[in-house]
């Protein structure tokens, strides 16, 4: 359609103060292009309201990647669709709020916010076969994409098509760019959704398991892509996946989430080679090759709970070998823990709940 | 693409054979021709003579390929009752016909196409749920019944729409009679091409919903969003156009049904078409008309169909690339 030259820019330079008191650890220094205020979405229904995402806050600083884990369920596209207000009713935010560039958005009226998403907020989905609409070449696409960001023209909105078909990688574009989706391969549709999520340049893209649905010879070339033209641009990515090698190389901080809430969050380094929440150990464990030290591969007993069962206090609580009575009354916030920050009592800086040890001295952990 | 064309020629032509066939043993099946022309008091010389006139002195065979031949020429002999060439009756009645069935489907299809975008992006809204619920009344009611409550409401009750007839016409050209030059043959198109696009309006109504609903729910719709894209362009231009494509065969084979279905209509209106013709020579048992009439409305189908095939075509980039077929 018609290009929109977004005076939202204007609007995000003119920031307000700092959205809350105190950046995490992590953050220092830099406002964070990103910050999430606890956050809790919430889905009415008939039979009583499911919290799907209870308390989330976290930072993203400008240029960082933040890695998002958790078993299937545990909020992490929630979270991203929270963001980029994309969420399928009746979802919606209940509670907390989210900053971008320091300017509160959550609470924008509906044509405020969708200028934002492409130009501020960029998203990548799972699926690069189903995130192309089939009727238009992606020529169109692409130019459509841009005139609605950029003062442009048909013609030089189709040149700097060119330019980003290159930039992804897409061979011979002035050959595809009239060409359909269901002309290319996965792995190059999967280029093309990414040349339109960058095609505003925003300062922050969600990357949803941008590679879940690839073969697994072209997955690490794509993140490969996202990561390279991420740090080229000085863009910020919440890189959701379930691969915590995808993880230890490309984020430079990772959330572990689990029930909807977010319980462990620090440098990747930390959280992988030395996680603190019981529930973070148990994942890591879980995985081969990460802790090489590992002679079996443990397996958390129990599964994680619906919605509509999610125990009081810690969520983790009836799965974790240090539950005690306070995980159960009580629900732990993040907290300081060695290099992260951990919702677990194990780490309250006041009064540390005692981790269970076994016969022989050592911490109990979730053997089988 | 030319594999594609030739292909779905040669079905509407083998459809059209089939048609031909069945009109042709009308002939045969239906009562004895000379016997209701002629009554029982005729000669035998006369009968023969007639017999031979009509051509039912000749093989069954042969009869056919005449039949086939005439056809395809429009021709379908003359008609039993009136003695007037077939051809010659149809085409006096075709355009009041083809007048009621193209605004009754723009109609159909436009309001159609509307109220189903409507109450797809506004499914919420307690309008789109009232406009739901009456749909279930314009698909369970008759067409005859929702003609006959038209005419008692606005002809007799208001007085403000004719109940029958086809109002004052222009001659344009040899052989066009129009109703849309004059205030009265306006004002008497409106009740009966509301009874005859009001099933199709649902229908079709019901059907840009639900396809559109679907379409909604899409990645590609959710990517277009996040693109940033404006409302309108995700759903005027991305949404609908997703949705027309299963739409389109629908809208066509509705299309169809309209002419079909225009015999109830023009009965129930009195309206001088095709369709009263048909029920006439049904009465009279005068089969060339009535083989006339179903060749008519076959051809009517299949080119409908062909035309869908060939939009379809266009439209969709997936069949192109596949070099036909669906
Ligand atoms: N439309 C919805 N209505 C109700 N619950 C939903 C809906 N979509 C997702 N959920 C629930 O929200 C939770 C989080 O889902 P999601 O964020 O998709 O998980 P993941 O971490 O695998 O991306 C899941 O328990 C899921 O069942
Ligand atoms: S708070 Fe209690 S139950 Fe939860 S993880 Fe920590 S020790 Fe386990
Ligand atoms: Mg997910």
């Amino acid at each position: 359609m018609s290009s929109t030259p977004s005076s939202d820019n204007q609007r995000l330079d003119q920031r307000s103060a700092a959205p809350v008191a105190g950046h995490e650890p992590g953050t220092a220094g830099q406002e964070p292009v990103l910050s999430v205020r606890r956050l809790r979405v919430e889905f009415p229904t008939r039979h009583g309201t499911l919290v799907a995402l209870d308390d989330v806050s976290f930072d993203i600083a400008p240029g960082e990647v933040l890695g998002v884990v958790g078993e299937s369920g545990a909020g992490k596209s929630m979270t991203g669709n929270a963001v980029i207000r994309l969420l399928e009713p009746p979802g919606r935010i209940a509670e907390g709020e989210i900053h971008l560039s320091g300017k509160r958005i959550d609470n924008l009226p509906e044509d405020e916010f969708v200028p934002l998403r492409g130009r501020h907020i960029g998203m990548i989905f799972q699926d690069p076969l189903t995130s192309l609409n089939p009727l238009f070449s992606i020529g169109d696409q692409l130019v459509e994409t841009i005139r609605a960001h950029l003062p442009m023209n048909e013609r030089e909105a189709r040149e700097e098509a060119l330019k980003l078909l290159c930039e992804v990688g897409i061979p011979a574009p002035e050959s595809r760019l009239d060409s359909y989706p269901h002309q290319f391969s996965g792995g190059m549709r999967q280029r093309v959704v990414i040349a339109l999520a960058l095609a505003a340049r925003p300062e922050f893209i969600i990357a949803d398991e941008p590679t879940t649905a690839l073969d697994v010879s072209v997955q690490a070339q794509i993140l490969a892509l996202l990561k390279r033209l991420c740090a080229d641009h000085g863009t910020a990515v919440m890189l959701v996946t379930h691969d915590m090698g995808v993880i230890a190389e490309t984020a430079d901080r990772v959330a572990v989430m689990y029930a909807g809430r977010l319980i462990e969050i620090g440098p990747v380094d930390e959280v992988v080679r030395n996680p603190q929440h019981p529930y973070t150990k148990g994942l890591m464990a879980s995985i081969p090759g990460i802790t090489k030290k590992l002679e079996r591969l443990y397996q958390i007993e129990g599964s994680m709970p619906r919605l509509a069962a999610i125990p009081s206090g810690c969520a983790f609580n009836p799965r974790c070998p240090h539950a005690q009575k306070r995980c159960r009354d009580e629900r732990p916030d993040l907290m300081p823990a060695e290099g992260s920050r951990a919702a677990c009592w194990l780490h309250d800086p006041v009064d540390p709940l005692p981790p269970r040890q076994d016969v022989e001295g050592r911490e109990v952990s979730h053997v089988r | 693409m030319l594999a594609f064309l030739i292909q779905r020629v040669l079905q509407a032509i083998f459809v059209m054979f089939v048609v031909a066939l069945i009109s042709f043993s009308l002939f045969h099946y239906v009562g004895d021709p000379v016997m209701n022309m002629l009554g029982q008091e005729a000669t035998e010389a006369d009968r023969a003579a007639l017999r031979a006139q009509l051509g039912l002195d000749q093989p069954v065979v042969v009869q056919f390929w005449h039949f086939i031949v005439n056809a395809a020429q429009f021709e379908f002999g003359i008609s039993y009752r009136s003695a007037r060439p077939v051809t010659d009756l149809i085409l006096e009645r075709l355009p009041a016909t083809l007048e009621l069935a193209i605004v009754s489907a723009i109609f159909a299809v436009v309001m159609g196409i509307g109220l189903g975008i409507y109450t797809a992006l506004r499914r919420r809204s307690w309008l789109a749920n009232f406009i739901m619920t009456a749909s279930l009344i314009g698909v369970s009611l008759p067409t005859f019944l929702i003609g006959v409550l038209l005419i008692y409401i606005f002809a007799v009750e208001l007085g403000v729409l004719p109940a029958f007839g086809r109002g004052e016409t222009v001659r344009i050209g040899n052989w066009w009679s129009t109703g849309l030059l004059t205030a009265s043959g306006l004002r008497s198109l409106i009740l009966p091409a509301i009874t005859l696009g009001l099933f199709q309006l649902t229908l079709i109504m019901r059907l840009v919903r639900a396809e559109m609903l679907e379409v909604l729910s899409t990645d590609y719709i959710k990517f277009a969003r996040a693109r940033g894209l404006s409302k309108r362009v995700v759903n005027l231009r991305h949404a609908l156009k997703n949705t027309m494509i299963p739409v389109i065969t629908i809208i066509g084979l509705q299309l169809g049904t309209i002419i079909a279905f225009a015999i109830i209509t023009e009965t129930v209106f009195q309206w001088p078409g095709v369709g009263a013709l048909f029920i006439t020579a049904v009465r009279f048992v005068d089969v060339p008309v009535m083989a006339a009439y179903l060749m008519m409305i076959a051809l009517v189908f299949v080119v409908i169909n062909l035309v869908v095939d060939l939009l379809y075509y266009a439209v969709d980039p997936r069949l192109r690339a596949q070099g036909g077929g669906k």
